[in-house]
């Protein structure tokens, strides 16, 4: 029974796959609705307001990203939330605490594919959802 | 519609044990950054944690923007250096003051609306550049260093970077500090500390006057650093205002924020404080660890003064290694590294531009130099690009008329250029000047056009100017055709 789905964006390639993988999930069930869950991490704020000016404009442009996924969920014909949370340590954490918070029948996320030493550098988000996200959890390669 | 009482109540007590547990964090990571700062500065470590202090407090109460953090900077401290080396202290202290009545007249006048003439190449540059001077004021510290400090300025990075994969429930520069301070103590190392490097107050600041000459020769002195203070606090302030606007989803009020910065600094220079703004990264850290509200604010600067007086003792042991490593995670986490990954998809100008500020601040020592120099230059190059003119010719050989088709911006910087695509040799009957896409933004312009016809009209040939937009035409009319006018 995959319900009611959340599906984790980060504007990547790997987010495009993402949700179309969630799409056919959705599509195995009647009624299915998908909530799409967009983190703003702490420094991300820093690097988007540098670059597009002001607070106002990140804004803007990151709602411009989420739209698309947005439509092409809409299309296919499921019903579909946006969540956006904003000043958050980290990214896997939130994304962590939202899913444990809420009653979700699954979570559907893309895979960054980093290499070894990424991983080591940056961290892996994947990895620590897969972890301790209490719902089953698609990671889409 | 929230009432003010009722808003003042939720930017205090809205997030009560968010706010109080992440000042709590933020104070313990001021600590170390004020020490440091002073350092840059030349002056006392007392200068710059009175200044973090009594900053933070100040802007609890009276700054535009709930959750962000003021307090002594590096980006100040880099702009004081001289001003301390040759006039000392109390000079300092002067421009503080009067730096804190520059923002509160910025506030008053409204002028944050300005700072969108601040290019976005400009502020990333002035990020890299800040981060780049806070690197290189660190390596002082290593000359004619054993390998021992080096070690621990290793250990410190190390700390700060790894402990963070395990847990963060305690900031991991603190972990750092404690760890190699205790290390140091232990092991007795004889390694510099930061009792070395000046006193250190065990004392509350007390409110003086400083000890300069009241006249204009001191003004003359302190003035040109109190402007350069004063538009680098603000352009950094508003800059991380954007930032916790944009964590915590929420907007806040610009021209509060630069008044509020203001009545900051004249407090801070008449209790011994160095100038100060909004800090980036303090602020990240504020909102990451569960603080939006005032609260966090006056806890991090209450807390911060505690510590110091309690802990004095302790303090002045730092080891300058451990301050250093903070240095060096600060200038990490200050530079925009996604600018040196996206540089070739910026346009080539901003690229410059950008380039342009960094060198500038490197070479001068001067953000406010290098922000101006930013300005100046992007302002160059939207002249430049703007003043590319296309001229497109159809000739029509039955009615032997030539016709141009102007398209682009007809100002000061194009209007010669547009002058030199004619043909006044032509020869034809009549000219036409279309300027259906273009249009005329100055005196230069108008008078560009009037040299045409005249130019023509000395070769006999018939000229017609077409296509006018309204402003252009208002413009012809107010100043243009003088010449015609009396002429004809």
């Amino acid at each position: 029974m995959f319900k009611n789905l959340l599906l984790a964006i980060d504007g990547s390639d790997h987010s495009n796959r993402a949700t179309e993988k969630a799409i056919e999930l959705a599509k195995l069930q009647k009624d299915a609705s998908i909530e799409m869950l967009y983190v703003v991490a702490g420094n991300k704020s820093k690097t988007d307001v540098l670059h597009y000016g002001d607070s106002d404009n990140a804004s803007r442009k990151r709602k411009q990203l989420l739209t698309k996924y947005e439509t092409i969920i809409k299309e296919a014909g499921i019903p579909v939330e946006v969540t956006v949370l904003h000043g958050k340590d980290g990214i896997a954490e939130p994304i962590i605490e939202h899913a444990n918070n809420g009653s979700y029948d699954a979570l559907i996320l893309g895979s960054r594919g980093l290499s070894t030493v990424q991983t080591m550098v940056l961290g892996s988000v994947s990895h620590k959802v897969m972890k301790y996200v209490k719902a089953p959890v698609l990671m889409v390669k | 519609m929230l009432t003010t009482v009722e808003k003042l109540k939720s930017e205090w007590f809205g997030n009560v044990k968010g706010d109080v547990l992440s000042g709590i964090v933020v104070a313990l990571a001021l600590i170390p950054e004020a020490i440091a700062f002073s350092i840059i500065a030349g002056v006392d470590p007392m200068v710059g944690l009175y200044a973090s202090f009594s900053i933070a407090v100040v802007i609890a109460f009276l700054g535009g923007r709930p959750g962000m953090i003021s307090g002594a900077t590096g980006a100040m401290a880099l702009l004081m250096i001289t001003l301390v080396a040759d006039h000392g202290l109390e000079y300092l202290l002067a421009a503080t003051i009067l730096t804190g009545i520059l923002q509160i007249l910025f506030g008053i006048f409204k002028l944050a609306k300005f700072m969108k003439f601040v290019p976005r190449s400009v502020m990333i540059g002035f990020v890299n550049a800040l981060a780049i001077l806070i690197f290189t004021s660190q390596l002082q510290h290593f000359v004619n260093e054993t390998w021992v400090m080096y070690a621990l300025v290793a250990l410190t990075l190390g700390i700060i970077y790894i402990l963070p994969r395990f847990t963060r429930a305690v900031p991991s520069t603190l972990v750092a500090i404690v760890v190699v301070t205790g290390l140091a103590i232990m092991m007795n190392f004889g390694v510099r500390t930061v009792g070395d490097m000046g006193t250190l107050p065990s004392t509350l600041p007390v409110f003086l006057l400083p000890n300069i000459p009241l006249n204009f020769e001191t003004l003359a002195i302190i003035f040109p650093y109190s402007f350069a203070l004063a538009m680098v606090g603000i352009l950094e302030s508003l800059l991380t205002q954007n930032i916790v606007d944009d964590m915590t989803d929420t907007e806040s009020d610009k021209n509060k924020e630069s008044r509020g910065q203001g009545i900051a600094n004249v407090t801070t220079g008449f209790f011994g404080g160095m100038a100060g703004c909004a800090m980036i990264g303090q602020s990240v850290i504020n909102v990451k660890s569960g603080g939006t509200g005032r609260l966090s604010s006056l806890t991090a600067g209450v807390v911060l003064m505690s510590m110091i007086i309690l802990l004095n003792n302790i303090v002045v042991q730092i080891p300058m290694a451990a301050l250093a490593g903070v240095m060096i995670m600060v200038a990490i986490g200050t530079f925009d590294w996604s600018s040196l990954m996206n540089i070739h998809k910026l346009p080539r100008t901003d690229a410059i531009v950008m380039v342009v500020v960094v060198a500038t601040v490197v070479y001068t020592h001067d953000l406010a130099i290098g922000v101006f120099a930013g300005i100046i230059l992007s302002a160059l190059f939207f002249a430049w690009k703007l003043s590319k003119v296309k001229v497109e010719e159809h000739f029509n050989m039955k009615a032997q008329t030539l016709t141009y088709e102007v398209h682009g911006q007809l100002f000061f910087a194009s209007v010669q250029d547009f002058v030199e695509d004619l043909d006044f040799d032509a020869d034809v009957k009549k000219v036409v000047i279309d300027l259906s896409n273009a249009h005329l933004w100055d005196d230069s312009a108008a008078g560009a056009i009037d040299k045409i016809e005249h130019k023509y009209e000395q070769r006999g040939v018939e000229v017609k100017i077409t296509g006018l937009d309204k402003g252009s035409a208002e413009l012809m009319d107010k100043i243009g055709g003088l010449s015609k006018a009396s002429g004809h």
